[in-house]
C-alpha cells in the first residue's frame, strides 16, 4: 500500500491539535473562575473562597502543564508538515503567533508562579492581580490564535502575490469576517467547559457528603453562570452559522446534509449522507426548519452541495454528525442549566441525587462538544487550507514522504498516550483528595513549578509515611 | 520608502533569541544529563530544585525562536523544519518527556526511577539533536526554488554526530558549572571534578570540528583564511574563557566557572555566525533572501520593542528571587 504523506499529515495535525485543544479550553475557563474566587475571597475575607481557589489552582497547574508541552509541539507542526503553507502565509501568521508568545505566554508564565506559590510572599492584592493577569493572558492567547485560524477560513486584508500572501490591512486581516463570532463562540465554550467541570466535581463531592458548605457554594455559582452562558452559546452559534453561510456556504450545506440548493429545506434530525451518490439515506427531518433558521423564512433558500463539483466537497458525513453532536450537547447543557434553576426552590439543587449524578456525567460533555465543533469548522473547509486560495495538497511539505509522516504520527500518538495517562491519573488523585483541611499550613519554600503546587503523591496507596518521604 | 534594513535588525533579534535559549536552556538540559551520575537520590533532588524555578521560562525562548523565524525569516523556517523533520520530532519528544518528568518525579515513589530516566533521557536526546542541527547548518541544505529537496536523514552524518556530541558535552559543562554555582558540599565537589574532563572533551571536539569544517564547507574555508586576522578574535576569546574556567575552578571560585563557560559558548556562537554570515540557509540563501515582507517585519518589530524589555525584566527578577545556594530538603516535598 502506498503511504500518502498528505493524508498522514492531516491525521497527525488533527491529532496533535485536538490533543492540545482540550487543555486550553479548560484552562481558559478555569483561570477566570479562579480569578473570581480570589476576588470574592479578597472582598469578603471568607476562607471558603480561598480554599476553593487553592484547590482549583492545583487542578489548573496540572492541566496548564500539559497545555504547555503539547503547545510547544504545535508551533513546529506548521513548518514540519505544512512548509509550503508556512512559506505562503508567514507574513500574516508569523506575526500573529509571535504576538501570542510575546503578549500571552510570557505574561502567563510570569504571573502563574505568583498565583501558585506567592500567597504567603506577596500582599493579597498582588496575589489577586496575578490571578486576574493569568486569566487575561489565556484570553489574549485565544485572541491571537483565533485571529490566525479565522483568517484561514475567511482570508481578508491580504493580497496573493507570487504565491505569497502580503498583508495590505492589518486590521482587516485580524478582524476578518468570521473572527468575532469564532472568538466569542470559543471563549463561551471555554467558560462552559470550566463551568461544567467545576459543577460536576462539586456535585460528586456533594454526593459523597464531603465539604458540603464549600461545594454547595461552588455548585450554586456555577449553575447561575451556566444559566446565562449555555443559552448565550446557542445564540452566538446561530450567528456564527449565518456568518458561515455568507462566507463558506458549502460548509453550511455539509452541516445541514443538504445536497441541492433549494427552498423550504427541512432540518434533518437523522440521515446517513452518501457522498458517492450525492444523497442521503433514512432522512428524518422537520419540514422547513432549516430554511427558517438560516434564511429566517420557511420558504427561504438553503445552500446545497451542488454549489461545487464533488471533488471540491468536504466529507459530508463527518461534518453533518459532528455538528449534531455539538448542537445536541449544547441543548442538553441548556436543559441542565434550566433544571438547576427549577431545583433552586428549597435548595434542592444540591440534594437531588439524580441531578448531581447527571452533572457528574455532564462534566465530560464540553470537551466532546468542543472537539466536535472544531471538526465541523476544520473538516468543513476541506479541501481548502486557506479558504478559496490554497488547498491542503498545495500546502503540504514537498519533501515529506509517507514513511516519515507515519513515523512521527506513531511517535506522537505513543508519547501523548503516555503523558496523557500519567496526567489524568495524577489529576484523579488530586480530585480524590479534595479540598485541603481548613487549617493546613503551607510550606512557603516551594519552587515555582506548576505541578508542584499540588501536594499530592503520584501513586495511589503509597506508603505516605516513608521516612523523609517526598 | 524602506527606511531601515529591517532584515538586519531582525537577524540581530533572532540571533539574540537563539543565544538566550542556548545559554538558558543549556544549563538545565546539562543538569538533566548529569542527573543519573549523581551520588544519591538526595543530590538528585537538589539538582532538580536548582533548575526547577526557571527551566519553564527558559524554554519559552524556543517557542519565541520558532514563531519569530516564521514571522521574520519564513524561508529558514520552511526549509529547516522539513529538512530536520525526524530530528525536530526527536527533540520535541525529548522536551516533552523531560518536562513532565520534572513535574511527576517529585510526586512519585515507586515509579521514581522511571521519571529519573525520562528526565535524563529526554534531556540528552534534546541536547544531541540541537547539536546535530548546528552541524547540519554548517553542512548546508539541498534546496531548489526555495523548498527542501533532500532526503529524510540527510542531517545525520558523521560530522553532525560529532557536533551533536560536542553540544552534549558543552551543555554538560554549563550544567556542571551551574551546579558549582548553586550547590555546596559533596555535590559541589563532584560537579567541580567534572569540569576539567568535560572541558577537555569540548576542546577536543572543537579542534576536530575546526579541522574538519573547511573540508565540508569551502565557503567557510575561504572566509577563515581570507580574513585570518579578524576571525581569530573568536577562538582567542574562547581560549581565554577556557583558561579562566580551569583557573577559577582550581581556585574554588563559585561564580566564575559558569560565567566563563557562557563566554566560551558566546565566542563559539559568534565565530559560527561570522563564518557563515550572511547565509541563513547555506549554501544558497542569505538573510535578505529569506526575509518576510517589510510590512510584516515592521508590524511585529513595533510591538516587540515594547514587550521584550518587560520580558527581560521579569526573567532577571525570577533569577533574583531564586538567587543563592539550593540546599537539601528545600523545595519540593
Ligand atoms: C483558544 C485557545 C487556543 C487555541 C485554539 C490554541 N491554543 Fe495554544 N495555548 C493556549 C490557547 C490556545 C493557552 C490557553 O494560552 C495555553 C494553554 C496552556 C498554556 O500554557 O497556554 C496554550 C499553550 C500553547 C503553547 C505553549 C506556551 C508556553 O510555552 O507557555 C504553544 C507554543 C501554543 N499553545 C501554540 C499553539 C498553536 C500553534 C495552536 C494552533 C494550531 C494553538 N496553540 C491553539
Ligand atoms: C484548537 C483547536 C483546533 C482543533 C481541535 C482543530 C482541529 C482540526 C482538525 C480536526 C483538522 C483536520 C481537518 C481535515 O484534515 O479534514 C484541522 C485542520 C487544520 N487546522 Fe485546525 N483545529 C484547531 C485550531 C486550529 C488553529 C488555531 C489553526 C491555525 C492557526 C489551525 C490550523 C489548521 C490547519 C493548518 C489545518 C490543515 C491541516 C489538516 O488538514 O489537518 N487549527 N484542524
Ligand atoms: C447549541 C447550539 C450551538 C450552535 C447553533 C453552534 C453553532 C456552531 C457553528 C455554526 C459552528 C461552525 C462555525 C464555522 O462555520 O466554522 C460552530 C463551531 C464550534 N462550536 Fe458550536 N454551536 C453550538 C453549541 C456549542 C457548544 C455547546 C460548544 C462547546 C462547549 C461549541 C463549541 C464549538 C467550537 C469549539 C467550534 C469551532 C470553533 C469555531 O468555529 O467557533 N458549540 N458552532
Amino acid at each position: 500500500m502506498e503511504l500518502d504523506p498528505l493524508l498522514l499529515s492531516r491525521i497527525q495535525f488533527a491529532f496533535v491539535v485536538s490533543f492540545h485543544a482540550i487543555f486550553p479550553v479548560f484552562t481558559i475557563g478555569l483561570a477566570s473562575y479562579i480569578a473570581v474566587l480570589e476576588g470574592l475571597g479578597f472582598k469578603t475575607g471568607n476562607q471558603v473562597w480561598i480554599r476553593l481557589s487553592t484547590f482549583w489552582t492545583k487542578v489548573f497547574a496540572v492541566v496548564f502543564g500539559m497545555g504547555v508541552v503539547s503547545g510547544i509541539v504545535m508551533s513546529f507542526q506548521f513548518g514540519t508538515n505544512w512548509s509550503n503553507f508556512s512559506q505562503a502565509t508567514a507574513n500574516f501568521l508569523g506575526p500573529m503567533l509571535s504576538y501570542e508568545v510575546l503578549t500571552a505566554f510570557f505574561l502567563e508564565a510570569a504571573f502563574l508562579g505568583i498565583l501558585l506559590f506567592g500567597r504567603d510572599k506577596v500582599p493579597p492584592g498582588m496575589h489577586l492581580l496575578s490571578a486576574i493577569l493569568v486569566a487575561i493572558g489565556t484570553l489574549i492567547s485565544s485572541f491571537w490564535i483565533l485571529a490566525a485560524n479565522s483568517w484561514m477560513h475567511t482570508p481578508a486584508g491580504t493580497e496573493f502575490v507570487d504565491g505569497v500572501f502580503i498583508v495590505r490591512s492589518w486590521s482587516e486581516a485580524i478582524f476578518n469576517p468570521s473572527f468575532p463570532w469564532r472568538l466569542s463562540h470559543m471563549v463561551m465554550a471555554s467558560f462552559l467547559t470550566g463551568g461544567f467541570v467545576v459543577a460536576g466535581v462539586s456535585a460528586w463531592y456533594l454526593l459523597r457528603g464531603r465539604e458540603v458548605e464549600a461545594n454547595r457554594k461552588a455548585l450554586s455559582m456555577c449553575l447561575w453562570l451556566l444559566l446565562i452562558i449555555a443559552p448565550a452559546q446557542a445564540v452566538i452559534g446561530d450567528f456564527h452559522g449565518l456568518n458561515t453561510q455568507e462566507h463558506q456556504p458549502v460548509k453550511i450545506a455539509a452541516m445541514e446534509g443538504n445536497w441541492e440548493t433549494a427552498n423550504r429545506v427541512p432540518l434533518l434530525l437523522f440521515a446517513l449522507p452518501d457522498q458517492e451518490n450525492q444523497t442521503n439515506h433514512f432522512e428524518i427531518g422537520i419540514p422547513g426548519l432549516a430554511s427558517l433558521i438560516l434564511a429566517h423564512d420557511m420558504n427561504g433558500e438553503v445552500p446545497g452541495m451542488d454549489l461545487v463539483p464533488p471533488e471540491e466537497q468536504p466529507p459530508v458525513a463527518i461534518v453533518f454528525w459532528s455538528f449534531r453532536v455539538m448542537v445536541g450537547l449544547g441543548l442538553l447543557m441548556i436543559a441542565f442549566a434550566i433544571t438547576g434553576l427549577i431545583l433552586r426552590r428549597g435548595g434542592r439543587f444540591a440534594e437531588k441525587r439524580w441531578f448531581l449524578q447527571g452533572l457528574r456525567l455532564m462534566s465530560l460533555t464540553p470537551f466532546v462538544a468542543v472537539l466536535a465543533g472544531w471538526f465541523v469548522t476544520e473538516i468543513g473547509r476541506a479541501p481548502w487550507l486557506v479558504y478559496g486560495m490554497m488547498t491542503h495538497a498545495e500546502g503540504v511539505t514537498p519533501s515529506l514522504t509517507g514513511a516519515m509522516a507515519l513515523f512521527t504520527l506513531i511517535g506522537y500518538i505513543t508519547v501523548y498516550a503516555m503523558i496523557f495517562t500519567a496526567g489524568v491519573y495524577y489529576l484523579m488523585r488530586v480530585l480524590h483528595d479534595g479540598l485541603e483541611p481548613a487549617d493546613r499550613e503551607h510550606p512557603a519554600d516551594h519552587p515555582k513549578r506548576p505541578l508542584s503546587a499540588a501536594h499530592v503523591p503520584f501513586e495511589y496507596n503509597q506508603d505516605v509515611f516513608r521516612p523523609g518521604g517526598y | 520608502m524602506e527606511l531601515f534594513d529591517l532584515s538586519l535588525i531582525w537577524a540581530f533579534i533572532i540571533g539574540f533569541g537563539i543565544i538566550m535559549y542556548v545559554l538558558m536552556d543549556g544549563f538545565d538540559l546539562g543538569v538533566g544529563m548529569l542527573f543519573p551520575f549523581a551520588a544519591d537520590e538526595e543530590s538528585r533532588d537538589v539538582m532538580m530544585n536548582s533548575v526547577a524555578p526557571v527551566w519553564d521560562g527558559n524554554e519559552t525562548w524556543l517557542v519565541l525562536g520558532g514563531a519569530g523565524l516564521l514571522a521574520a525569516f519564513p524561508l529558514v523556517y520552511s526549509i529547516l523544519m522539513p529538512a530536520l523533520y525526524i530530528g525536530v520530532f526527536l527533540m520535541l519528544a525529548g522536551l516533552i518527556f523531560r518536562g513532565v518528568a520534572f513535574e511527576f518525579r517529585f510526586k512519585a515513589h515507586s515509579s521514581k526511577y522511571l521519571w529519573n530516566w525520562a528526565f535524563a533521557g529526554g534531556s540528552t536526546v534534546s541536547a544531541f539533536t540541537q547539536g546535530v542541527v548546528v552541524g547540519a547548518y554548517i553542512e548546508g541544505f539541498e534546496t531548489a526554488n526555495g523548498v527542501y529537496v533532500g532526503g529524510a536523514l540527510d542531517w545525520l552524518t558523521p560530522f553532525t554526530v560529532l557536533t551533536g556530541l560536542g553540544l552534549v558535552a558543552g551543555y554538560c559543562l554549563l550544567g556542571a558549572t551551574w551546579l558549582v554555582l548553586k550547590t555546596e558540599g559533596d555535590l559541589q565537589q563532584w560537579a567541580r571534578r567534572l569540569v576539567l574532563p568535560l572541558l577537555t572533551t569540548i576542546l577536543a571536539v572543537f579542534v576536530i570540528i575546526s579541522i574538519w569544517t573547511p573540508f565540508v564547507d569551502p565557503f567557510v574555508r575561504d572566509r577563515w583564511f581570507d580574513h585570518i586576522t579578524l576571525i581569530w578574535v573568536f577562538p582567542a576569546f574562547g581560549a581565554f574563557c577556557a583558561w579562566k574556567i580551569v583557573q577559577a575552578n582550581r581556585r574554588h571560585k563559585d561564580t566564575m566557572p559558569f560565567l566563563a563557560t557562557m563566554g566560551l559558548f558566546i565566542s563559539t556562537y559568534l565565530g559560527l555566525v561570522v563564518s557563515k554570515w550572511p547565509y541563513v540557509v547555506p549554501p544558497d540563501y542569505t538573510l535578505w533572501d529569506a526575509s518576510s515582507a517589510y510590512g510584516s517585519q515592521l508590524f511585529l518589530l513595533l510591538g516587540l520593542l515594547f514587550v521584550i524589555p518587560v520580558v527581560l525584566g521579569y526573567t532577571a527578577w525570577t533569577y533574583w528571587v531564586f538567587r543563592g545556594k539550593v540546599r537539601a530538603g528545600e523545595g519540593y516535598h
